[in-house]
């Protein structure tokens, strides 16, 4: 008999007013038994609707068949065989509108809680021996660019197909937005590297300080003997508004802010990169980026995070979790504000940030609500940071020396159904195409690029 | 690993190294930039790379150390490695066409900067006229090689103790004056000295390509951090510079950016004297 319990099982956390000061992690992960009782929840369903809601096809209920029989490195395997990074995913998928948007029991109650048991499978796993299932070596060379999750997930579907992969990365560790976007309370780092380590394991080169179009161009790396390219090079140009006052000191990118934070790790006393620690911070934005940085603003011990949002809470694109754990760490949401300017102190320092009151229209032919500005409503929040989480562009760096490759008006790399790019074996996927989304939607373009560059090398002469 | 081939010091607080960076070396080209990060707990900061040698595989960085880690990477020696050295990065510089003669100004330390400039200018054929400034005698560095690659060489030092007495915009004006006609400017240095270059070469319209220096993390364009306004718009220098038309930069804004990290990095320097005072050993 499944367990009927309407609500997910609980999960532990750090208690927000502690966690909110430090940078561990929010969530502990489930114990065996309560993994075990959760997987209990699942109803085992014919139909599997929770698989078509994932992009890398992960067979749930089979893995959480193998956790409700306590056998959790046969879940593992289950779950390894489609996702290469099973401890990413579980911390960090939207799963609210994926695998958990469509479980059954979501319609009365919770959804099973797939992303906590998908997590707890791959913690579990952490310090054991994992056995990798590779074919013979078949001697062919692929270049990666970029190790972000398409990259990784890319060189992990080839390597175990008997490739010689190479992983070229620009920053010098290997992980992309994993490393220098996600921080550490959310996804910690150990994490992703021990993740990067299975990479290896499978045999995966990873060359970091490799920035691709700058030191070698893709037809060098081709002239090099590499048969295919695959490009997972991410959307890492940071957006501003194009308002006054974005160039005062205190004015961040989220991506810069971010970095300093996770990759540099300039939170911590030892590491060198320098950041401030605001008072009040204003970040801009309404998606899971902002919510990181908000939060990070927090932890670094600021006395109020504004999160300026023009829209209302309901068409914001951030995961409700974030959400909902930003609010219990005392972040303050304005929404339906826009700022209209930053301002600064005779210094050139920002001191506060000039806003409007915006109001919602009514749906466009997306579907989206558009909104415009309420005549004469600015007000003035004293701010000393703040942090545009406004979006990000895919980087030009590629599309501009490789020859052959094109790209549409907002920069995003064109591809067909199997993510081959307009030039013969370079395959791309993840940001580099879509713009910015989310870490598994960049894993399944990964996912697709390995199958149809396998196809492509297994058929060519 | 970037292994240090080669090691100099060129006055007290400039240094100049010889780094094994084979694949760099063999793309290098003058205005572009490496970042280097001497070991994991280090910031990333950028360079120019001051000269390459394609052939031995080697690039030529020149660095004050002004900060915990450009002192930091003072302290390594001969045989010691660097852990990250990342480049080509930058836009190398596109001097233009038709030129006859040029004016090559390096302030202080920028020098390690503008010599490869004035290098790529006379081996293209280019009259050179190099102006380096300094404040005073003893922290001139690089005369016989900026005098190797230039037809003549004016050094001016603030307090007259070597060459001529004053900044390099007397100089430069002195020139102009006497009838000179310049093609192109290249001025690099600290930013004051790169907008009072240009308030000189505006009158006379002569194009004047500056080389800017601002805070950066990534050098792909990633972080935004160093962002300057050019012409009215945002423009990121790691990318589309570090080269600018110099009548078109906000150098006031840059030069408030650039000290953002000021009083922080002032309490690092005494840090570093008190409590490590020598190399970081991971």
């Amino acid at each position: 008999m499944p367990n009927m319990q309407q609500n997910k099982t609980p999960i532990a956390e750090q208690e927000p007013k502690v966690r909110a000061r430090n940078f561990e992690e929010v969530s502990l992960g489930y114990t065996a038994e309560e993994a075990i009782n959760e997987a209990n929840r699942c109803l085992n369903c014919k139909n599997k609707p929770c698989v078509s809601g994932c992009p890398v096809g992960v067979r749930i209920p089979e893995f959480i068949a193998k956790v409700k029989d306590g056998d959790f490195e046969g879940a593992y395997d289950i779950i390894t065989s489609t996702n290469g990074l099973p401890a990413v995913c579980g911390r960090v998928c939207p799963q609210e509108n994926q695998c958990e948007g469509k479980c059954v029991r979501g319609i009365k109650g919770e959804p099973v809680g797939i992303g906590r048991l998908e997590r707890f499978c791959a913690d579990y796993m952490k310090d054991k021996e994992i056995k990798l299932t590779k074919a013979e070596p078949n001697g062919i060379k692929v270049a990666v660019i970029g190790s972000g999750p398409s990259g990784l997930t890319c060189a992990a579907d080839l390597a175990k197909l008997g490739y010689s992969v190479t992983v070229f990365e620009a920053f010098h560790t290997a992980g992309g937005v994993l490393m220098y976007g996600i921080p550490e309370f959310r996804l910690p780092k150990a994490t992703v590297q021990h993740e990067v380590s299975n990479l290896k394991a499978l045999g995966v080169e990873i060359k970091t300080d490799m920035v691709i179009g700058k030191i070698l161009s893709i037809d060098e790396i081709m002239e090099m003997g590499y048969k295919a390219v695959f490009v997972g090079t991410g959307a890492g140009l940071p957006n501003f508004m194009g308002i006054k006052g974005e160039g005062l000191i205190g004015v961040f990118s989220a991506n810069e802010y971010l970095t300093r934070i996770n990759l540099m790790k300039a939170y911590l006393d030892d590491y060198d990169t320098p950041i401030r620690r605001y008072k009040s911070v204003a970040v801009v934005g309404g998606g899971n980026v902002a919510m990181d940085a908000a939060r990070c603003a927090m932890r670094l011990g600021a006395e109020h995070v504004y999160v300026i949002y023009r829209r209302s809470e309901a068409e914001m694109p951030a995961r409700r979790e974030e959400v909902h754990h930003a609010k219990e760490e005392g972040i303050e949401f304005v929404y339906l504000t826009n700022p209209s300017e930053i301002i600064g102190d005779e210094s050139g320092a920002v001191s506060g940030i000039k806003c409007c009151k915006m109001e919602l229209c009514e749906p466009d032919s997306g579907g989206r609500r558009s909104v415009k500005e309420i005549p004469d409503s600015e007000f003035v929040i004293p701010i000393d940071a703040c942090i545009m989480a406004i979006g990000t562009s895919p980087n030009p760096l590629i599309r501009t020396t490789t020859p052959g490759v094109e790209a549409n008006k907002r920069g995003c790399l064109i591809v067909d159904e199997n993510m081959l790019t307009t030039k013969e074996g370079v395959y791309a996927g993840g940001d580099a195409v879509t713009g910015a989304a989310t870490v598994i939607l960049a894993m399944g373009a990964g996912k697709t690029a390995a199958k149809a560059i396998d196809e492509y090398l297994q058929n060519k002469d | 690993m970037y292994k240090i081939l080669e090691k100099r010091e060129l006055n007290d607080s400039v240094t100049l190294m010889v780094i094994d960076a084979p694949l760099i070396a063999k793309k290098a080209r003058a205005g572009q930039f490496i970042i280097f990060r001497t070991d994991e707990l280090g910031e990333r900061v950028p360079l120019t790379i001051a000269d390459y040698d394609r052939e031995k595989g080697t690039i030529t960085i020149i660095f004050q150390k002004v900060g915990r880690s450009t002192m930091q990477l003072g302290f390594m020696e001969e045989g010691d490695s660097i852990l990250d050295v990342v480049g080509p990065l930058g836009t190398a510089t596109e001097f233009g066409e038709g030129i006859k003669r040029a004016a090559v100004i390096g302030g202080g330390v920028g020098c390690a900067i503008a010599y490869p400039s004035a290098k790529a200018l006379f081996n293209m054929g280019v009259d050179v006229d190099v102006i380096a400034g300094f404040r005073s005698r003893d922290i001139v560095i690089l005369e016989d090689e900026m005098k190797a690659v230039s037809n003549n060489l004016y050094i001016t030092t603030d307090d007259g103790s070597y060459g001529t007495k004053g900044f390099v915009t007397t100089k430069l004006q002195e020139l102009i004056d006497s009838g000179v006609k310049y093609d192109v400017v290249i001025a690099i240095g600290p930013v004051p000295m790169m907008k009072f270059v240009c308030n000189v070469t505006r009158p006379y319209n002569i194009k004047t390509i500056v080389s800017l220096n601002p805070i950066m993390i990534d050098g792909t364009g990633m972080c935004g951090g160093c962002r300057v306004t050019v012409d009215g718009k945002i423009k990121y220098a790691c990318v589309d510079g570090p080269d600018f038309d110099g009548f078109l930069v906000d150098f006031d804004e840059l030069m408030r950016r650039n000290t953002a990290y000021k009083t922080q990095e002032a309490e690092e320097r005494n840090h570093i004297c008190r409590l490590t005072g020598g190399v970081r050993h991971a």
